[in-house]
């Protein structure tokens, strides 16, 4: 009897969720199935599902007019570039927090993560005259920095709440055997932390990925990312509802399967270690 | 325990990262302090000093701000109570044993990986477009007149893009909270007789309310930034015209940085006092 119920009751709970899951992911899935239409059959009324000549012409098309794997490039280097330089710099900041605590240590990662929170419009002006006057509006080298300071908060705090669930024990351990610092975390912290770390890579390229406030504000042409690719068709020229699906999905794609992989990680990447 | 040698080891590995946020903060920081006391506008060529207080009582005095103020609060509002009341709804249901939960749980959390510029125009050109668009489709299919959402409703339909992008994000960390709770003091209330509103209530609700401050506030710090979603959308016209947005518009639509700069400092000075609510409750979390 008792069983029974547990049953319906779970089939009730699985048509629901299954229902407002799938309504949540429709905007996208409708923009991939678009993106496989002709532009007459993606304003058909009523719209077509699934029922449609599938073609790949969106994506060629896109390819060839736009120069789309410029701005491809630009955010791979972007992504890549702010990340690999971010963890650089996060992971030493983030070991000596973690294992050489000081009283100042809770200050310093507060204060960390308060420049994170400090409204890009704010400093917005600055920043363009400092890059205009060192030549270097419009340029990924400029970009990749910011990328990497405005997530180098997140990349520190993830990493230190990793590296504080290593146990103390084993690098007294490796030091009584005379490792030194380098060997240290060559050898004994990096191989335990590499799931962090990787987990905060991934974080890192996702944020980079989809960062639209620096990327449109700083880019015109050269440097210009998908972010404001995709922008662009914006103007109502530009409006062909199976190409911008073509190049939206192509954009999103990687960032999606990504994430879907990187979903536990961040929780605690994205609430700075308050929840696990 | 540690040796003066490993300390000053450790001094000098956390110096490039605090040097550079140090930079990246004060620098530019400093620099909008100051545009801010000038009369500056580059397309005039003018940039003359000492105008006091005189930009922020005109950023302050002007109808724009006191608009953008509203909006912003109303947009906060909005997309807060959406995104808390309905991730909690989501991330209780996920909670329960359905079939395919790791599917379902992809589905919902997907909106959160599309970047902001995609999720603006999908749903400007492909839902809310007034011919095109699949809402005016369905209008069009029960027999009522299609609705331009971006210029009849612009600031709810915006509401509704940065909901939907967001919601992942508060369905997440509720459920990771709600996964962590103890199911022996739910089976201990039921024998006692607690129903399922009471369960919620009494057991639920006070288990998830650290995850819920840490939501609204981190939400509120993205929130008020938010500027792609605007920018795709309306271009900041039909009083979608937040305080980001009228700080972007003054420095770089028309150029008068002076004005522009004091409303980024308004707005500096607004997001800390949400930061500082925000830093208190993460910085407990460290002692623990």
């Amino acid at each position: 009897m008792a069983r029974a119920v547990t049953t319906q009751r779970k089939i009730v709970f699985t048509a629901l969720a299954w229902g407002i899951g799938l309504m949540i992911f429709f905007p996208i899935l409708w923009t991939i199935l678009t993106s496989f239409k002709t532009e007459a059959t993606a304003i058909a009324d009523p719209p077509v599902f699934f029922n449609f000549d599938w073609t790949l012409e969106n994506y060629q098309v896109v390819q060839e007019r736009s120069d789309y794997m410029r701005y491809l490039w630009n955010s791979v280097a972007l992504a890549l570039g702010s990340t690999f330089l971010g963890i650089l710099i996060a992971v030493p900041a983030a070991w000596s927090m973690a294992f050489v605590p000081t009283r100042r240590t809770k200050n310093v990662l507060l204060w960390m993560l308060s420049t994170k929170m400090l409204p890009a419009v704010g400093v917005l002006y600055p920043i363009r005259l400092i890059l205009i006057q060192l030549g270097l509006l419009d340029s990924k080298i400029a970009l990749i920095f910011i990328l990497m300071l405005i997530n180098l908060p997140i990349i520190i705090w993830m990493l230190y709440t990793y590296f504080r669930e290593i146990p103390g024990e084993i690098l007294e351990a490796a030091r009584m055997d005379g490792a030194t610092l380098k060997d240290e975390i060559l050898y004994v912290l990096t191989p335990m932390a590499i799931p962090g770390i990787a987990s905060t890579v991934l974080l890192n390229i996702i944020l980079a990925w989809n960062e639209a406030f620096w990327t449109l504000t700083l880019t015109t042409v050269n440097a210009a990312p998908l972010t404001a690719f995709i922008a662009s068709y914006s103007s109502p020229e530009g409006l062909f509802y199976a190409k911008l699906s073509a190049a939206s999905t192509m954009a999103i794609a990687p960032i999606l399967i990504m994430g879907w992989f990187s979903q536990k990680q961040l929780v605690r990447g994205l609430t700075f270690g308050a929840v696990k | 325990m540690a040796t003066q040698h490993s300390r000053s080891a450790a001094r000098a590995m956390m110096a490039p990262a605090v040097f550079l946020l140090l930079v990246w903060m004060l620098v530019p920081l400093i620099l909008t302090l100051w545009f801010s006391t000038l009369d500056y506008r580059p397309l005039r060529g003018t940039f003359d000093c000492c105008e006091g207080l005189g930009n922020y009582v005109r950023f302050v005095s002007s109808s724009a701000f006191w608009d953008s103020i509203l909006t912003t609060l109303q947009l906060l509002g909005g997309v807060l109570l959406i995104t808390v009341v309905g991730g909690i709804g989501l991330a209780i249901l996920l909670d329960q044993p359905i079939w395919g939960q790791g599917i379902v749980r992809i589905l919902v959390i997907a909106p959160f990986f599309v970047m902001p510029t995609v999720s603006a125009l999908v749903w400007k050109n492909m839902f809310m477009n007034p011919v095109n668009g699949l809402f005016a489709h369905a209008f069009k299919a029960v027999g009522l007149e299609p609705v331009d959402w971006l210029s009849q409703f612009p600031l709810f339909s915006i509401i509704l893009i940065v909901s939907w992008q967001w919601l992942p994000f508060a369905t997440l960390i509720l459920l990771t909270a709600i996964q962590s709770l103890d199911s022996e003091q739910f089976e201990a209330a039921e024998m006692d007789g607690a129903g399922p509103f009471a369960r919620f209530g009494y057991i639920t609700l006070p288990h998830l309310a650290r995850s819920i401050t840490v939501v609204v506030l981190i939400q509120t710090i993205f929130l008020l930034s938010i500027f792609a979603e605007i920018f795709v959308t309306t271009g900041g016209a039909f009083g979608t015209r937040t305080l980001t947005y009228l700080v972007y518009q003054r420095v770089i639509e028309s150029q008068n940085v002076g004005l522009g700069s004091a409303g980024g400092i308004i707005a500096v000075i607004l997001a800390n006092i949400v930061a500082a609510i925000l830093m208190r409750v993460v910085g407990k979390n460290l002692d623990a």
